[in-house]
Parts: structure tokens; sequence; C-alpha cells
């Protein structure tokens, strides 16, 4: 399918992105708000076009046990949920970062703790960059801002995971992914080919031929010594991610006094309050974070040098205000708005707190 | 008659099967995990199908049969194998998938993925090692840890009235529409191991026409475990084990074996105490 000008939902348009981005399965669990992504699956039927598996599993544990095992033979696997799920997800991610498995998991998230609210929230920052499970682990981090986000980073995320070998987290929340935008779909990418596979992932178990070694998947490794050096060679990987793969973007911030730090939906409501801001005659930036891990730690450092003060915006009750403080090394004034607990503030409400709380 | 003369090839009668590596098992003298790494190995090995195998670790005791079978393999977190194979096997639909997994990983903290695996029948094979015990983390209660048997944390023996039935998964599953093929063996005597053979090997032929799930549990000693010496397991284990799991196809072709009352053991599950 070439370029199409399209109106969709951000949940249909994780869907239709898997299929063209050669997505070889998909398992998931029914949760609100994300379950479109996977009835739109079931209702394109894409293991009659593309070739594509797709299962709904018994739980989330399950489904992203279901991702490992997939993953594992050098498939592209994906599986999407909303924060309770992707709670229940934690030890599989954990396990899948452990044995360097690149794959695909979406959360589209809701308000919390617990079981919350259905609503939109950005409460899972920490749990997404700080690693939700156990142990020394990332997991490559994308915020999309809109629909037509929501289908690009699906292609880019497979070039991230497999390049790293690591999972690719996209991080949304239900305004996003429960809103209709137009998009352009791409042009469609075929699955891998049985040799596209053995070569792209050699590492993969997809059966010993005679000429190499069998091929294991683990994160075991009882020996203290040798388990520190491949904890040094993950460090490493986290480091060039550091080095080459932060995406933010930076608006009005070049004379900006005040910046706003957001990102998915918080950057689009605080988009509007930078311009009711500047129509005030307050110089108003809004740095969008688009990776969460890794966290533009330098960019905004820079960024700080020329302004008086920074707001971030965020649908929690202050968690990534904290990387911009360590970044910003409290050079000038950080402080959080958030509204939470499905509460989505509006840009009078972002304006308001950056003048309380900055400018004044 | 000279060494020579005696290990020429034509008096060899055994030999290892290329499918087990060369490393060292860490397991227990009298253990039968070992036997049941050979023979599966010796099933891969006469099918030919070496390169086309997939198969999936637990978590305990054969936590690193990964090391000892020279096919690709997978280590799964606690009780998740059948989620993994599930998804190893429908995206490569023409390789062979198994799972090996003991009573811990497969009847305790992995139930919902066995149950589920089984119950959509997927076209795999599940080897389940049933010995009663946590072998790995030092001998704790299993689900199928008998009434009345002693471990470290039922050390006055199991109580059904604190801890519960012990669980007989193996006639559970058998009961699922998705099951093809559901047999109980052991490895204990060298019949018994031809025969557990001949059961695994139907599994993967299974597999290989797309008949759907087999399932071999075989019932095991773990001498360490139970405090006994090998030969003392074997008996105890036929005293014991073998009345409460009893040894046989259950359910053949997707039909339960004519004898086999699967409703007696299932609903009214008579046990035996330990003696």
């Amino acid at each position: 399918m070439a370029r199409e000008l399209k109106l969709m939902k951000g949940n249909e348009a994780i869907a239709r992105a898997m299929i063209a981005s050669g997505t070889d399965g998909y398992f998931g669990y029914p949760i609100t708000p994300q379950s479109e992504v996977m009835e739109t699956l079931m209702l394109e039927k894409p293991w009659e076009t593309t070739g594509m598996t797709v299962l709904q599993a018994e739980s989330e544990m399950a489904s992203i046990n279901m991702v490992y095992g997939g993953a594992a033979t050098g498939k592209k696997v994906a599986t999407s949920s909303s924060s309770p799920g992707i709670s229940l997800m934690q030890e599989g991610l954990t396990y899948l970062a452990g044995a360097e498995i690149p794959c695909l998991v979406v959360n589209v998230m809701r308000g919390g703790p617990g079981l919350g609210t259905i609503q939109p929230s950005q409460s899972d920052y920490f749990q997404s960059v700080k690693g939700g499970g156990h142990g020394d682990y990332q997991l490559y981090t994308l915020a999309p801002a809109s629909v037509q986000e929501m289908y690009d980073f699906v292609f880019d995320a497979w070039d991230i995971a497999f390049k790293y070998r690591n999972p690719v987290l996209i991080l949304s929340d239900g305004a996003i992914g429960q809103c209709m935008e137009k998009l352009y779909t791409r042009d469609y990418v075929p699955r891998w080919t049985e040799e596209e596979r053995r070569k792209n992932a050699p590492w993969g178990t997809w059966g010993k031929p005679a000429d190499r070694n069998h091929n294991i998947i683990t994160s075991l490794e009882l020996d203290s010594g040798r388990q520190e050096i491949f904890n040094l060679k993950l460090q490493a990987k986290y480091a060039e991610m550091k080095e080459k793969e932060v995406r933010y973007e930076a608006l009005n911030c070049e004379d900006a006094d005040y910046i706003i730090v957001a990102y998915g939906s918080s950057s689009r409501i605080s988009m509007k309050a930078m311009q009711m801001a500047r129509e005030k005659g307050l110089k108003v930036g809004l740095f969008r974070l688009i990776t969460l891990f890794p966290f533009p730690t330098k960019q905004l450092n820079e960024v700080s040098k020329k302004c008086k003060g920074i707001l971030t915006v965020e649908m929690s009750a202050g968690q990534m205000v904290e990387d911009v403080r360590l970044a910003t090394e409290c050079r000038v004034k950080v402080e959080h708005f958030g509204r939470f607990g499905g509460i989505i503030p509006t840009p009078t409400e972002v304006l308001e707190a950056l003048e309380n709380k900055i400018i004044k | 008659m000279t060494t020579a003369d005696i290990i020429k090839p034509e008096n060899l009668v055994y030999t290892k099967t290329k499918v087990l590596t060369d490393a060292v098992m860490h397991y227990c003298p009298g253990c039968g995990h070992g036997t049941a790494h050979r023979i599966i190995a010796e099933v891969i090995e006469e099918m030919g199908i070496q390169d086309k195998t997939i198969g999936i670790a637990p978590v305990g005791c054969s936590v690193l049969a990964y090391n000892y079978f020279d096919v690709d393999f997978q280590e799964a977190a606690h009780g998740r194998a059948p989620a993994l194979a599930t998804a190893a096997k429908r995206l490569n639909p023409d390789r062979f998938v198994f799972t090996y997994q003991g009573d811990g990983d497969l009847a305790a903290i992995g139930t919902a993925e066995t149950i589920h695996a089984c119950n959509r029948g997927e076209n795999i094979t599940m080897i389940f090692i049933n010995n009663g015990i946590y072998g790995m983390t030092g001998g704790q209660m299993a689900p199928t840890t008998l009434v009345g048997m002693k471990s470290a944390t039922t050390p006055y023996g199991r109580n059904v009235a604190l801890n519960g039935y012990p669980l007989r998964i193996t006639e559970l599953i058998a009961t699922l529409p998705g099951t093809r093929f559901v047999t109980r063996q052991s490895v204990h005597t060298p019949a018994a191991v031809r025969k557990a053979k001949t059961a695994i090997r139907k599994a993967f032929e299974n597999q290989k026409d797309n008949k759907g799930l087999s399932f071999v549990e075989i019932v095991s000693s773990c001498n360490s475990g139970w405090k006994m010496t090998p030969v003392q397991a074997n008996h105890w284990m036929e005293e014991n084990m073998f009345p409460n799991y009893p040894i046989g196809d259950i359910k053949v072709d997707g039909k339960i074996v004519e004898g086999v009352d699967i409703n007696r053991l299932v609903v009214d599950h008579p046990l035996t105490v330990v003696k």
C-alpha cells in the first residue's frame, strides 16, 4: 500500500503500522483504553495477507512471554497493553532485556495506582525509564504525541530493536490512543524471508544448522564474574543509545525566557499554552521529549543555560521533573505541573501554572 | 583378545547421541533428568530434526537443560515455557518445539500457561518431570507432593487441611479437548525407559503430522530431596508415587484410553497416604 491520507484512532494506527512494518506476530490481552489494537488486527486478518500471526493470550503475563518465545526466534514480535497490564509484564520485560531480545511493547497509559481509572494518564514514567522490573536494564522508550507518531514509531521501533538487540517501548496514553487524527500511511515493508531472518538475527533460536553451535537465549548466568561483564556490556549499549539515539523537538526555545518540558499528550496541551503565552508577550518555548530513554540530558542542559525557569507538564504527580532537574543541574528553577487520576489539564491551567510557579 | 579387538566398530552396541553435548550434567546421581534428556535427544536424532528443533527450558533443576541439548534453546521465566512455545511454534510452524518443565514450574506457578496452551491445542510437545518436590531450591512442597509426604515446607508431612490436595494436572489436561496425546511414564528401569522413549517419539511424530498437543509426564525420583539412596528412592516411588500417579497412556489420538477412569481420577481423586 502506497502513501495515503487516512483518518484513524491512535490505537488503530498502532495496529495498522504493525501490519505495514512487516511485524511477524502480535500477542495481546484486552484492556481499556487500548483494546482497539488487537480488535483492528483481528478484523484485518493479516495472516491472510502479510502472514502475520495474531493471538489473544490468556493474560498479559502470557502475552509478554509469547513475545519472548516468538522474538527469540529472530522474528519481529509485538504486544500492547495499558498500565495495569504493563505492570503484569514487568517480569517478562526484564527477562527480554536480560536475554537481549528485540521486540516492541506499547503502553497506552491510564491513571493509577492499582486498577485506577481508564482515563488518560502519564504516571508510568518511572516504571518505564527507571526499570519497572528487577535488575539494571533499560527499555528504549518513545513517546508519541500524535496519531501519526503512533504509526511512524512502530517502524522506527523495529530499526532500534534489532540494531541494539533491545526491547522498545512506545509509551503513549489514553488520549493519543483514543483520539482520531489524520495520518499518512507508509509503503508496506515486507516481512523478512527465512534468509533475511537468519542474516538479521544470527543469534536467534531458529534451528541449529550443522555449521554453527546451538544458539541459546537466556538471561541466566550463575558465574557472578561473567554476569558483571554482561552487565557492563548492557551498560555500554545504553551509553551508545544515549550518544546516538536521543530524539526531541525544541520549539521557540532559542529566545525563550521560560521553557515548558513535556511529552505525549501533555506536549500537545503545552503547545497551545505556549502560543497563548506568546500572544501575551511572554517568551515561552516548548521542549518536547520524543525519547524518554535515552533522556535528552545534554540538550536540556544547554537550553537551561539561556532561560530563567522551566515548567514540566506531565499527567502525573511529578515524575519526569526529577530527570529535568538532574539534567539542568538546578541551574534554573524547575517546577512540575500535572493533573492526574485520569484528568487532562487545559492549556489555561498550564499557562497559569507557568505564571504562578515559574514567572512570578 | 586385546582391547583393540574389543573396541572395533562392529562390536559397538551403544553410543551417546550427538544431540546431547559433551557438557557434564549437574544432576544428582540417581536423578531421572539425565535419562529423560537422553531419550528426548535420541528421538530428535532418530527423526533427523536436530536442525529444526527449538527447546524451551524451565526454572528449576533443569534450568540448564539448554547446555546439554545440542539444539537451539530458549530459557523461560518460571512457569512460562508453554507461552514461549506457543509463539515459537506459531511463528515457525515447520519447526519442532518442545517444553521441558518440572512440577513446580508446570503445575504451580505456570498453571495458567499450561492449561491454556493445552486448551488451545498448540501443536507442540510438552515434557513434564514430576518428582513431587522442588529440587533446586532445596526440597520444598510441590503441587504434586503426596499427602503425608515430608518436605522442607511440610516437615510434618503434607496435610490436606493445611496444604490442600496434590494436583493431578495430567489427568486434568487430558479432559481438555485441545490435547491429542496424554501419557504418564517413568524412567526408573530399562523397560520403563523404552516405553517412555516410545511415548516421546509419538509426541514428536504427532507434532510432525500437525495433530496437536502431546503431553508426556515422567514420574521421576528425587533421591536428594527425598533424603534417600537412589535405589531406596526408586522403591519408594513405585510404592507411593505410582498409586497416586498411575503409569500408562491416558489419552491417545484425542480419546481417553479404555479402562482409564478419568472421572474417578479427577473428580473423586482417591489418594494414597505416604507410608
